[in-house]
């Protein structure tokens, strides 16, 4: 019996994070400026208000076999929570025991470089995750088969597309085989059929008796499969139990929180990023109560840092759930995105109640072809009003999270014959 | 929804018999350094693969590819060879310059390309130090275990310098490995500090080909130590790297060797930095994910 047997134990874990200059790293200007002071011992103190406790005195167990949910709020400090289990960062304070190897999946694709092969690039990622030589050569046909790409091994992955590229990634990441694996977000990329694989994989490895601490914003898949689930909020553990009842307090309590507005969470430093969002009404004024009988949308602002060749804004709105219900992009309608150092501001409107009377949030990305810029999930929930309209016209209520008038028709009346079962 | 997940019983496929006390604690602090280096020891394929990856990558980039390894030497060789030995007539121990420029030159070209390469190691694998957990210390031993395959390509143009110009080998040569692990301990201790400085402070990086600049002339590369005047000598052994260069030019051509004190120092000095390196950079490795 492994059941009951742990697998993390974390004590009290606090970890803060000083915010502003002091936290980042100095040319060597700024350090002759304050040198000093430091001289003279006057150095100022990093002072109370440049502290962000990402997590606060964190206490739980993990037991072999277990699925351990975390969900939270942007900053509630899922992945802080990742980063010190997986030693990435250490915490302030408090402290976390592990029975066993950890193998962490932070983010698919670590470590792959774009000049070598596909073949390469599984031994290089396989190591960087934790695997044994030997253990990589006997998974690797496995490998290869998860991420059907057989024919493009020997082509160097800067040649492959984007979801090449994750499949492969993902494959080396499904293989890892540690008593204990850390999972944040990987689930959002790929395909459903992938992402089914994936899901199955997870289960797979509870199953076998490890420990799987699983961080997700997707809720759905989160209920599915975790044994058990922590909700964290503003760095403590709000909520520690079974998934449905864990989720249920999630939802509760995003409600209390819906200004109908964003703001990049770091100073702004001149990079390319997005700045802020805000819900709005037909003409970009600010609205943070859209009703699902009147049309409104999302205006964001972002900057451009340095001259791109290229530069695709996407957003897609997520339902409650936090599972994607469609996305959007300016060049979908033939709008060009300023490519010229610049701030802008953009506005999107969503057609008259296509988003049903329900609770949403957005993902918001800045990209090229060669690489993520800046990306913000599930950030400025909102929820859509009832009013008297087509959609809650149903005394039942509907289901769906978007309702679109489609073309229905009756095109005829079938004989009689061609209706009876067929013997 | 809400499918729940009973734990079943299991059979295990992991290993089975973990031991009783956790394999890893996290706390605040950095740790034993001793505890660090056997886990260093234990991802050592790692390493392997992280060297393997930067010389097939720096290879493949170039059109030359691993001709680059004895072209810089033997350049630079050639251009000493006019200045200083043609024009200068800087004495050289009864050796042919370019034997002795060369031979100063290759473990030089060792120490200062991983001075060069490891600066910037940390700071250029911030993805990697924010998604995953290894031995942070790899990041500045990959280029210098990335050069001895410089300097094993250089060593060949050694080897036929050293036929074109008939010079006997003596019993010097057993010295050559230890001399070797020299360098590369050497260029560690010092690549391992610039890399943890490079975190905190990014000018290091513009400032590193200038003190590799000084450090060559502080070298007795294009001149020989004899050169030197003797009440500067005691400074001179300071530098770890005049030493080194000394011995394989004594391992290979027979010239004299520098006084043992002048190697205790040496040897000394290296230590040193190599302690304080490894210290300082395990300090600064606990902060790295949040610093860069």
């Amino acid at each position: 019996m492994i059941v009951g047997e742990l697998a993390i134990r974390a004590d009290g874990l606090c970890k803060r994070y000083l915010m502003g200059s002091s936290a980042s790293y100095l040319s060597l200007r700024e350090s002759l400026a304050v040198l000093p002071r430091r001289l003279l011992g006057r150095e100022a103190r990093p002072d109370r208000q440049n502290e962000l406790w990402a997590l606060r005195e964190v206490s739980f167990a993990v037991g072999r076999g277990e699925v351990l949910g975390v969900i939270g709020h942007n900053g509630a400090g899922k992945s802080t929570l990742l980063k010190i289990l997986s030693r990435i960062t250490r915490p302030t304070a408090g402290r976390a025991e592990v029975w066993g190897r950890v193998g962490s999946l932070l983010e698919v694709g670590t470590g792959f470089h774009p000049e070598l092969t596909g073949r390469e690039n599984v031994f290089l990622n396989g190591a960087i995750l934790g695997m044994r030589r030997a253990e990589i050569e006997r998974k690797y046909d496995a490998i290869v088969g998860f991420a059907e790409i057989d024919q493009f091994l020997d082509t160097p992955v800067k040649h492959y597309s984007s979801g090449m590229y994750m499949r492969l990634a993902f494959a080396v990441a499904a293989h890892l085989e540690t008593e204990i694996l850390l999972v944040d977000e990987v689930l959002a990329v790929g395909d459903a059929e992938f992402q089914k694989k994936c899901l199955g994989k997870m289960e797979d490895v509870h199953r076998g008796g490890r420990a799987v601490l699983f961080v997700s914003h997707n809720l759905a898949a989160v209920e599915r499969v975790c044994s058990r689930v922590m909700v964290l909020d503003h760095g403590g553990v709000r909520f520690m139990g079974e998934p449905s009842e864990a989720v249920r307090r999630y939802l509760t309590s995003t409600e209390g929180a819906l200004t109908g507005e964003w703001h990049h969470p770091e100073p702004f430093t001149g990079r390319t990023q997005i700045l802020r969002a805000f819900l709005c009404d037909a003409n970009g004024v600010p609205n943070g109560n859209p009703d699902c009988g009147t049309t409104f949308g999302v205006v964001i602002e972002f900057s451009v840092g340095e001259r791109l060749r290229e530069l695709i804004l996407g957003m897609a709105v997520c339902n409650q759930y936090q599972v994607p219900v469609f996305s959007t992009s300016p060049s979908d309608v033939g709008v060009a995105v300023p490519l010229e150092p610049g701030t802008y501001r953009t506005k999107v409107l969503f057609p008259r109640g296509f988003l049903m009377p329900k609770g949403f949030s957005l993902i918001i990305s800045l990209y090229n072809r060669w690489q993520g810029l800046d990306s913000h999930s599930h950030i400025m929930p909102f929820k859509v009003h009832a009013v008297d309209s087509v959609a809650t016209a149903t005394p039942t209520g509907r289901l769906g999270d978007v309702f679109a008038e489609c073309a229905w028709d009756v095109i005829g009346r079938l004989p009689e014959k061609s209706t009876r079962p067929v013997s | 929804m809400g499918v729940e997940m009973q734990p079943e019983p299991v059979v295990s496929t992991g290993p089975a018999d973990l031991p009783a006390g956790p394999s890893t604690v996290i706390t605040a602090g950095s740790g034993r350094t001793l505890a660090g280096l056997c886990e260093a020891w234990q991802y050592r394929e790692l390493l392997y693969f992280l060297v393997w990856r930067d010389l097939k990558v720096r290879y493949k980039q170039t059109v030359l590819g691993a001709l680059w390894a004895v072209i810089q030497p033997l350049a630079s060789a050639v251009i000493f060879t006019v200045v200083f030995g043609m024009f200068v007539k800087v004495p050289s121990e009864g050796v042919p310059y370019p034997l002795f420029a060369y031979l100063g030159l290759l473990p030089w070209q060792l120490f200062a390309f991983a001075l060069t390469e490891s600066t910037a190691s940390v700071v250029v694998h911030e993805r990697l130090l924010k998604k995953v957990y290894f031995p942070r210390l790899y990041l500045p031993l990959t280029p210098v275990l990335g050069a001895v395959v410089d300097f094993a390509v250089a060593s060949v143009v050694a080897v036929a310098l050293l036929l074109a110009y008939r010079v006997r080998l003596g019993a010097g040569l057993l010295a050559l490995p230890l001399l070797i692990a020299a360098v590369l301990v050497c260029a560690f201790a010092v690549s391992v500090w610039l890399a943890a400085l490079n975190v905190k402070y990014r000018d290091v990086r513009y400032a590193v080909p200038f003190l590799v600049q000084v450090w060559f002339f502080a070298t007795p590369i294009v001149y020989s130590s004899s050169l030197i005047p003797a009440h500067l000598r005691p400074w001179w052994a300071l530098n770890p790297m005049g030493s080194i260069v000394d011995g394989f030019r004594w391992a290979l051509l027979g010239t004299p060797l520098p006084q043992p004190l002048a190697l205790l120092v040496s040897a000394g000095v290296t230590l040193t930095l190599l302690a304080g390196g490894v210290a300082y950079f395990r300090r600064v490795e606990v902060t790295i994910a949040d610093l860069v």
